[in-house]
């Protein structure tokens, strides 16, 4: 029976649609699974001599136990959010002759050998092995090690557990911060007691099995809680959010583009993906302070102007890239209704606008790193505002692959082709170029003023732009409507 | 009000859909029939402009419809449920439909109040989105919709499939009186040969992409279509 289950699992993963993607999309997910292979396993083997530089007089190892507190706790917090156990791929098999123990038995062991399972050994095996080259003993290594895989099973099965309720991730989260906070403050010194603990798994081998033993545990528990659940009304039913509805009356003052807007801000905040884009967005305020903290480019560097574009048009390439595979779902509706198409682009071009204004808005405080800074990001946002919305709303017109917005928001790389790259070199590298050259050989100034410039010529010609996107859109209509409809793109 | 003419589809070699003439008058209740890969959707997305002729052309309403958009404020459609916006409430997505054929939330509400008997209590007020109603649930709001601005010309691809058969009496009453009554052309497709005798005036037969039949309803016609779709099915 196991066999037929491994044997379809393996179907699944080669037949997914994401490995179907194109050749150049394989080699780039393939490059950055490399990428992060090799940090982390680049990240164990030299902790050992980080960590020995750092703290000479204290033992790497002992060093690793007293934080491995946290590392428990972020696992699980992380777990939390990317991990489910995969219920639905099992409905076919209801029906079929299969007993529900062993369904339940495969669901469970399938995920014991899951991607974030391996991703922690692939941090803790080389480090193991730089131990045994320092000449620990190497039947303390080799069962501390067996230990730490038994946490990463038990960690595993505990986040099943736990997954259900959000409680229980705020609970982790608050406990995670006050641990550290009191450690920080020195009120209990937690690491030491955990660190000691931890360390024990390594000095007594014995002491190996007891992860194990509660990863056992753990697997009964959630065996116990599946087997009983496996019923379609039950656990494997997908959970409906209640729905809410909102008039959003305030759009109306942008008159003939509203009913678009209302459509837009709805699809933003009721879907997974768009909602998280918006956050990333917020957050990219932040990104600046990477940059301006260093302090060591110089007031006007040309790496200032790729911040501020990046910053202010954080949204707009989010989101303006996959115009407008965002409405794919229905996009042959929108083509057979009474719509005319440059109000439906006009309206992301409003929404993208307001977007600019409030990260600009968001990017003042910058100007604590000297006046270069805000007359950067004015700069940027001018720019992004007249030139960069009419070049990715066209750069659209090339979209033909779906974006199912059902479909979560994490490592979601749906609708992405050659043109998300592409789109780059228009909206970043340009800008920073010009600049580049004219503050090189001019000055500071007339390079800030060419930039603003730009963004107001373009702002001028806007109605012209967006008749020629709008053919270009137009133009492009039945291969659009024919590449949204393939769900495996 | 519907001309087609000449009007071809070819993918690669294969040919799809080959008419090479067919009138619908105003006010006719117009059925399709024909068993999968006839070319049913194929000609109701060409009707819509979603994809492109290969040769020939289609008139609505003196509106080449690959040339001009003019035909869409008249025209209205419900292929499938991709041309529902699930993210939306039922109300919302009529709402957004009114807007774009404009019409108020007044008007809207005063339409949707006459298909209260069609949606049972189970689409409006339900504080679902579209998205988590059942199939044919959504197939009733997606007819509804077409209903939505007074259109002059409705397509709906298969509208009995799906529906439960409450349902499936009501939508005949309302696409008979649509035709008889407001003169609206109405275009339906489907597998099921009673309910497009019982509600089309006319019907086309069409075959791996070509007009096999073209018949005036009757009381015949009926046990006609079961002879020809009986036979068609023991020769292959």
């Amino acid at each position: 029976m196991f066999k037929h289950f491994a044997n379809l699992q393996w179907k699944s993963f080669f037949r997914s649609s994401s490995l179907g993607k194109s050749l150049g999309m394989k080699i780039l997910m393939a490059f950055f699974g490399l990428y992060m292979l090799i940090s982390l396993l680049a990240a164990g083997g030299s902790l050992y001599f980080i960590l020995k530089k750092a703290f000479p007089e204290v033992d790497p190892l002992l060093m690793v136990s007293r934080y491995m507190l946290y590392w428990i706790l972020v696992e699980l917090f992380l777990r939390y959010f990317m991990q489910k156990l995969p219920v639905m791929d099992i409905k076919p098999f209801l029906t079929l002759p299969v007993n529900k123990s062993s369904i339940t038995h495969y669901i469970l062991g399938r995920s014991a050998i899951s991607l974030y399972n391996i991703l922690s050994l692939f941090f803790f095996v080389p480090f193991g092995i730089v131990l045994l080259t320092k000449g620990y003993p190497a039947l303390n290594v080799l069962c501390w090690l067996a230990a730490i895989m038994g946490m990463v099973v038990a960690l595993n099965y505990l986040n099943f557990l736990i997954n259900k309720n959000d409680k229980a991730f705020i609970a982790i989260g608050t406990i995670l911060v006050a641990l550290y906070a009191m450690n920080y403050f020195n009120v209990i010194p937690i690491e030491r007691y955990f660190g000691e603990i931890f360390h024990t798994l390594y000095k007594t081998p014995v002491l190996a099995i007891v992860p194990w033993v509660a990863a056992v545990i753990l697997y009964q528990a959630n065996y116990k809680f599946l087997r009983t659940k496996l019923f379609l009304d039950d656990s494997l039913k997908k959970k409906t959010k209640l729905a809410e509805s909102s008039e959003l009356g305030w759009t109306k003052r942008f008159g003939a583009i509203a009913p678009f807007m209302q459509l837009d801000l709805k699809l933003i905040w009721r879907n997974k993906r768009t909602k998280m884009q918006v956050f990333i967005s917020l957050l990219m305020v932040f990104y600046g302070l990477i940059f301006y903290g260093g302090d060591t480019y110089g007031p006007s560097s040309t790496i200032y102007v790729f911040v501020g574009i990046f910053m202010t048009g954080m949204f707009l390439s989010n989101f303006g890239q996959f115009i407008p595979a965002w409405d794919s779902e229905y996009y042959s509706m929108m083509m057979a209704q009474n719509i005319p198409l440059r109000k439906y682009l006009e309206s992301k071009a409003a929404l993208i606008s307001v977007s600019i204004v409030l990260m600009f808005f968001l990017s003042i405080p910058y100007v604590y790193f000297g006046w270069e800074a805000l007359a950067i990001n004015t700069a940027c946002a001018v720019y992004n505002f007249g030139v960069n919305i009419p070049v990715i709303l066209f750069f659209g017109s090339f979209n033909k692959k779906r974006i199912d917005l059902t479909k979560s928001a994490m490592g979601n790389m749906q609708g992405t082709s050659a043109t998300q790259f592409l789109v780059m070199i228009p909206l970043m590298v340009l800008p920073c170029a010009l600049y580049f050259v004219l503050k090189t050989f001019i000055s500071f100034e007339i390079a800030i003023g060419v930039l603003v410039l730009l963004g107001i010529v373009g702002l001028a010609l806007r109605k012209p732009l967006m008749n020629k996107v709008t053919e270009a859109y137009r133009k492009r209509k039945y291969k659009m409507v024919a590449g949204f409809k393939e769900r495996n793109s | 009000m519907i001309t087609i003419s000449n009007l071809t589809k070819k993918y690669g070699s294969q040919l799809v859909l080959n008419v090479e003439g067919l009138q619908i008058p105003k006010g006719q209740s117009f059925g399709l029939v024909g068993n999968n890969g006839a070319g049913k959707t194929t000609l109701f997305s060409l009707l819509l402009d979603l994809i492109q002729p290969t040769t020939g052309h289609i008139v609505n309403n003196e509106v080449q419809v690959d040339n001009s958009e003019a035909w869409k404020p008249f025209t209205s459609s419900f292929i499938d449920e991709t041309f529902l916006i699930g993210y939306l409430t039922p109300e919302e997505y009529f709402y957004f439909i009114g807007e774009l054929r404009g019409q108020n939330k007044a008007d809207v509400n005063a339409l949707l109040s006459n298909f209260q008997d069609f949606f049972h209590g189970e689409i409006l007020g339900q504080k679902k989105y579209l998205r988590d109603l059942s199939k044919g649930n959504q197939k009733k709001a997606g007819i509804v919709a077409a209903f939505i601005g007074n259109p002059e010309v409705i397509i709906l691809d298969e509208p009995f499939a799906n529906l439960d058969p409450t349902t499936q009496i009501r939508l005949k009453a309302i696409i008979r009186d649509l035709a008889a009554k407001q003169g609206v052309t109405v275009l339906v497709s489907s597998h099921d040969l009673m309910h497009v005798t019982e509600v089309c005036e006319r019907i086309v037969v069409l075959n791996k992409g070509e007009v096999v039949k073209d018949i005036k309803t009757s009381a015949e016609t009926l046990r006609e279509l079961e002879v020809f779709f009986g036979e068609s099915i023991a020769e292959d």
